[in-house]
């Protein structure tokens, strides 16, 4: 009974951390059919922003909200300055730039910080635990959980009620109807971005919070990670990023579970394999969405 | 209040539409004919801003030549393209909402306008909770006529509206065309059903490989073409 506490806990604090990556990701590749590689850097550019912030004496939340916002603001920039330039162009020449944006901001981390790990600020209540029904929580568990399943709410209530939310769904499907509607094409764009960052940035807040540090490379897994739950939930759709990114939790916290220690360092092996199996069942993920239009 | 002139639009090497121009007075239903591939539905992306082109497009005076499609739309154009292009996973009545994004602050208007489509498609107030990838061939040309109209436009494009329906839905969408020129919209319709398009129209053009082939009022394209030999090229 404890076990399964503990292991449903764990499954909700990484799964609602995937969830949140795999959207960022997703978000952005419903709109511009863009896996956008320079996702993980904003998840870095956030985590620095936190280590540069570190002893200004600021309240740890004004950190936090400063760190989600250079998020955003990268997210929105990288957007206007390298994909916008490109867009019409040719989807190649798209994806090539976000290779290059992504390698200019990982090199500006080990040219102007560091290669090595920083400490980042975070309050003491990451690292305290919670006593729960006969077990000990880790708190960071806890507020993952809660951050991450209230921003899936409050997501999905925008996405659905509002009329920015509405029209991103469409031009998700039908970019071009719905320019022909009068939705400007670069605010859908922008938003999308934007959202993007502010997901990158919650989740740098969340995952640098498990590792307490930053590195150039950190973005690296949050990418992975996330592009793997959208592959596996479905490209397609937001519903399939959030149910690909639990999903993928699930597994390797089953493995982590499972697995003797001798096994546990091929722990990836076991995980991929069976991505690859759910592939070969479901293709096109496991929730397949509306076929899609064209881009821009 | 629309005037083409000299209209090129082209696909790589292809050229699709090669110097069209054509014109529609205030309240004139206009239809434009011709076989597959002769250039209508790029023509009409092409007014409506969704495709690169060479050319003049005067609405109203003002030219909007290479202005986006969004642009366009808030100058009262609104268009309804041979693909339909629903979006599937939004209900009818979120749908109906987008049609309305280039006016959407006037919402007493908007929800005014709603009724107003649902008092012309019952069919669409029954559905409009459900999604509308799940509508059928002719429910979907319903609602996109229906969208389009919620943006009040001045002028509508209209793009194969009967495409691949029914004989029976057929003949309500053309009804519900005369009734929207009843209450004196601009039309600009491009049909492969040529009798009953011209039956509707004041005037036509004829498109043949890009260019205009034919123009006149409705009544003398029917007299003198052979329409067979219209479409079948040639």
């Amino acid at each position: 009974m404890q076990t399964l506490l503990q292991f449903t806990i764990d499954v909700l604090s990484l799964g609602g951390a995937y969830a949140l990556m795999a959207l960022g990701l997703v978000i952005v590749y419903g709109i511009l059919k863009l896996v956008n590689f320079a996702y993980g850097e904003l998840i870095m550019v956030a985590g620095y922003g936190l280590f540069l912030m570190n002893g200004s004496g600021l309240p740890w939340l004004v950190m936090a909200a400063v760190a989600v916002l250079i998020a955003v603001v990268t997210g929105v920039l990288t957007e206007y300055a390298a994909f916008r330039p490109v867009r019409a162009k040719s989807v190649t020449a798209v994806l090539i730039t976000s290779f290059a944006f992504s390698t200019i901001l990982q090199n500006a981390a080990l040219l102007f910080i560091s290669p090595r790990p920083r400490n980042v600020p975070l309050p003491d209540l990451f690292s305290q635990t919670v006593a729960f029904g006969g077990i000990l929580i880790p708190a960071r568990n806890l507020i993952t959980i809660v951050a991450s399943i209230g921003l899936l709410l409050l997501f999905a209530f925008l996405m659905k009620r509002t009329v920015l939310g509405i029209a991103m769904r469409a031009a998700a499907t039908q970019f071009r109807m719905a320019r022909m509607l009068g939705v400007p094409a670069n605010l859908i764009i922008s938003t999308a971005f934007a959202i993007s960052g502010f997901f990158a940035g919650v989740v740098s807040l969340l995952w640098i919070g498990r590792i307490g540090s930053v590195t150039p490379g950190v973005g690296l897994e949050p990418l992975l990670v996330a592009f793997i739950a959208t592959v596996i939930g479905g490209m397609r759709s937001l519903q399939g990023a959030v149910l690909g990114g639990f999903l993928l939790a699930f597994i390797n916290t089953a493995l982590n579970y499972l697995l003797t220690q001798d096994l546990l360092q091929f722990r990836d092996a076991f995980t991929f394999t069976l991505v690859i199996l759910i592939l070969l069942w479901r293709p096109e993920g496991l929730i397949r969405g509306p076929a899609t239009g064209q881009r821009t | 209040m629309l005037e083409v002139s000299d209209l090129k639009v082209s696909y790589g090497a292809i050229n699709a539409v090669r110097g069209v121009s054509l014109r529609l007075s205030e309240g004139e239903l206009v239809t434009l004919l011709g076989a597959n591939g002769a250039g209508k539905s790029s023509t009409l992306l092409a007014i409506a801003g969704a495709l690169k082109s060479s050319g003049t497009v005067r609405l109203d005076g003002t030219d909007v030549s290479g202005w986006s499609p969004e642009r366009i739309v808030r100058q009262g154009v609104a268009m309804v393209p041979e693909t339909r292009d629903v979006f599937p996973d939004l209900t009818v009545a979120e749908n109906l909402l987008l049609g309305a994004y280039a006016r959407r602050r006037d919402r007493d208007g908007v929800a005014e306008d709603r009724q107003r489509m649902f008092a012309l498609f019952p069919r669409l107030q029954e559905r409009q909770e459900q999604a509308a990838g799940t509508l059928s061939g002719g429910e979907q040309q319903m609602l996109v006529i229906a969208r389009a109209l919620m943006s009040r436009p001045r002028l509508l494009l209209l793009d194969e509206p009967s495409l691949g329906l029914a004989p029976t839905v057929v003949d309500q969408i053309f009804a519900m065309i005369a009734e929207l020129k009843r209450q004196r919209l601009t039309i600009l319709l491009v049909e492969q059903n040529a009798s009953k398009a011209l039956a509707l129209a004041d005037r036509a053009y004829v498109l043949r490989l890009g260019k205009v082939a034919a123009e006149g009022r409705a009544a003398e394209i029917a007299a003198a073409s052979d329409l067979e030999h219209l479409y079948l090229g040639g």
